[in-house]
C-alpha cells in the first residue's frame, strides 16, 4: 500500500502503459496522455483519442487503471477529453525513432515518407486506410517492401 | 441544442452503419477496409455527441438509449445517409455528397461555444478531410474510367441528388453555394454532369423517414431491444 506518492511518480507509472495496437509506443510518446494529476486523493489522468472512433480507447482506460492498481493506487478516474484536437505533431522524437525501428514509417508529409526499411524515397500508396484508423498502407518502390505509414493529421 | 447534437449524432449513426454493411463485402481488401475505417470514424463522432446530447438534456439518457432505443420517427438524420448501399458507386457518392457537407459543418462548428462541440468538431473536420479525399477521388476515377463505370456513377448521382437539398435547410442554409462549388468541381473532373431535375425529397430533420430507416434500425436495434441492458 502506497501512503505517500507524487504527481510525478503516478505520472512514470501511466506514462509507461503501452498502446494497445502499436505496443513499441508509450501513450506518451504517442502524446495521447494530456495530464495526470492528483485531486483528493484520486489520480486523473486525461487522455485524448487519435481518432474519433479509436477502438483501443476503452482498452487504453482499462491499461491505465490496470497499471495504476499494481503500483498500489487504487482511487483512479480516467478522463477523455477532446479540445485541442490530437494531432501528430504531439508525438515524441523517441516515439518517431521507436516507430521507425518497429518498420511503421513516422509521421511525416506523406510526399516525405521513407520506406523505414531501405530508406528509399517515393513509396506508392496501396490504401489510404490502413490496418488502423491511424494508418495507411504503403509499398517502398526500390526494395518492394510493404508497410505501414503513421499519417500525418 | 440538445436537438441539434441529436441530429448530427444521427447523421453520423445511421451512416456507420450503412458503411459496417459492407464489412467482408466491399470489392476489395483495401475498400474493405477504408469503409470500415470510415464508418468507424462516424460511429467515435455519434457516440461522442449523443453523450453530450445527454448531459446536457440531464435526463440520465446514455448514448445507448439514443442510439438503440428510439424509433425512426424519432431519428432526425438526413435520408441521404440512410439510403441503402447499393453498388460502390452508390456508396462513394453518397459519402462524397455527405463528406462534402460535413468538412463544413465541422468547420463552422470547431468555434461553437460549447466545448465538447467544439472540439469533436475540430476532430471530425481532419477526418472529413481524408474520407472526402477518398470518396472524391473513388468518384473521379469511376466517373472518368470505363464507359461502364462512368454509367453506374451518373446513375448513383441522379438518383441521390434529391436528397441533397435537405442539408441547408435551417442553420446550415449559409452552407449551400461553398458545397455546390465543392461538389460541382469534383463532377467536372470526373466528367458526369450535375443532375437538373430540380425534384427534392426532405422530412428526415422532422422525423418523416424514407422506408429504409426502419429496416436499418430493426438490424442494428434487435440486440439490444431482445436482451435489455445487455453488456460485455
Amino acid at each position: 500500500m502506497v501512503t505517500t506518492w507524487t504527481v510525478a511518480t503516478v505520472r512514470e507509472v501511466v506514462s509507461a502503459v503501452v498502446d494497445p495496437e502499436i505496443p513499441v509506443l508509450t501513450i506518451a510518446d504517442l502524446g495521447i496522455l494530456r495530464d495526470v494529476t492528483i485531486e483528493d486523493g484520486t489520480v486523473v489522468c486525461t487522455i485524448t483519442p487519435t481518432y474519433s472512433g479509436c477502438p483501443a480507447m476503452r482498452q487504453i482506460e482499462d491499461d491505465i487503471r490496470a497499471a495504476l492498481n499494481d503500483a498500489g493506487y487504487e482511487d483512479v478516474r480516467v478522463r477523455t477529453v477532446f479540445m485541442p484536437a490530437w494531432s501528430t505533431d504531439w508525438m515524441s522524437e523517441e516515439g518517431h525513432r521507436k516507430l521507425a525501428e518497429f518498420g511503421i514509417a513516422p509521421p511525416t508529409r506523406q510526399e516525405e515518407v521513407l520506406c523505414p526499411r531501405c530508406r528509399a524515397d517515393s513509396p506508392k500508396v496501396i490504401a489510404q486506410f490502413g490496418s488502423t484508423a491511424c494508418k495507411a498502407l504503403m509499398v517502398c518502390s526500390s526494395c518492394g517492401e510493404p508497410f505501414d505509414y503513421f499519417k500525418q493529421i | 441544442m440538445v436537438a441539434h447534437l441529436i441530429a448530427h449524432a444521427d447523421d453520423n449513426m445511421v451512416l456507420a452503419q450503412r458503411l459496417g454493411e459492407w464489412i467482408s463485402n466491399a470489392p476489395e481488401l483495401e475498400l474493405d477496409i477504408a469503409l470500415g475505417n470510415i464508418g468507424l470514424d462516424h460511429l467515435g463522432v455519434a457516440r461522442t455527441l449523443y453523450t453530450r446530447a445527454g448531459e446536457l438534456e440531464g435526463e440520465g439518457r446514455t448514448e445507448d438509449d439514443f442510439a438503440m432505443l428510439r424509433t425512426e420517427r424519432d431519428y432526425t438524420n438526413l435520408l441521404l445517409v440512410e439510403q441503402p448501399n447499393g453498388d460502390f458507386a452508390d456508396t462513394v457518392v453518397r459519402q462524397m455528397l455527405f463528406d462534402a457537407y460535413q468538412r463544413l459543418l465541422w468547420a463552422d462548428l470547431s468555434g461553437s461555444g460549447d466545448e465538447v462541440l467544439a472540439g469533436v468538431a475540430a476532430k471530425a473536420l481532419k477526418e472529413a478531410d481524408y474520407h472526402w479525399r477518398f470518396s472524391s477521388g473513388w468518384v473521379i476515377r469511376l466517373g472518368d474510367g470505363t464507359e461502364e463505370s462512368h454509367v453506374r456513377v451518373q446513375d448513383s448521382l441522379d438518383r441521390l441528388w434529391r436528397y441533397t437539398g435537405e442539408m441547408f435547410e435551417g442553420p446550415s442554409s449559409a452552407h449551400r453555394l461553398a458545397w455546390e462549388d465543392e461538389v460541382t468541381a469534383v463532377l467536372d473532373e470526373a466528367e458526369l454532369s450535375v443532375p437538373t431535375d430540380p425534384f427534392q425529397r426532405t422530412g428526415g430533420r422532422q422525423g418523416l423517414h424514407t422506408e429504409h430507416l426502419g429496416h436499418l434500425l430493426a438490424d442494428m436495434q434487435w440486440m439490444a431491444r431482445s436482451y435489455p441492458g445487455l453488456t460485455w
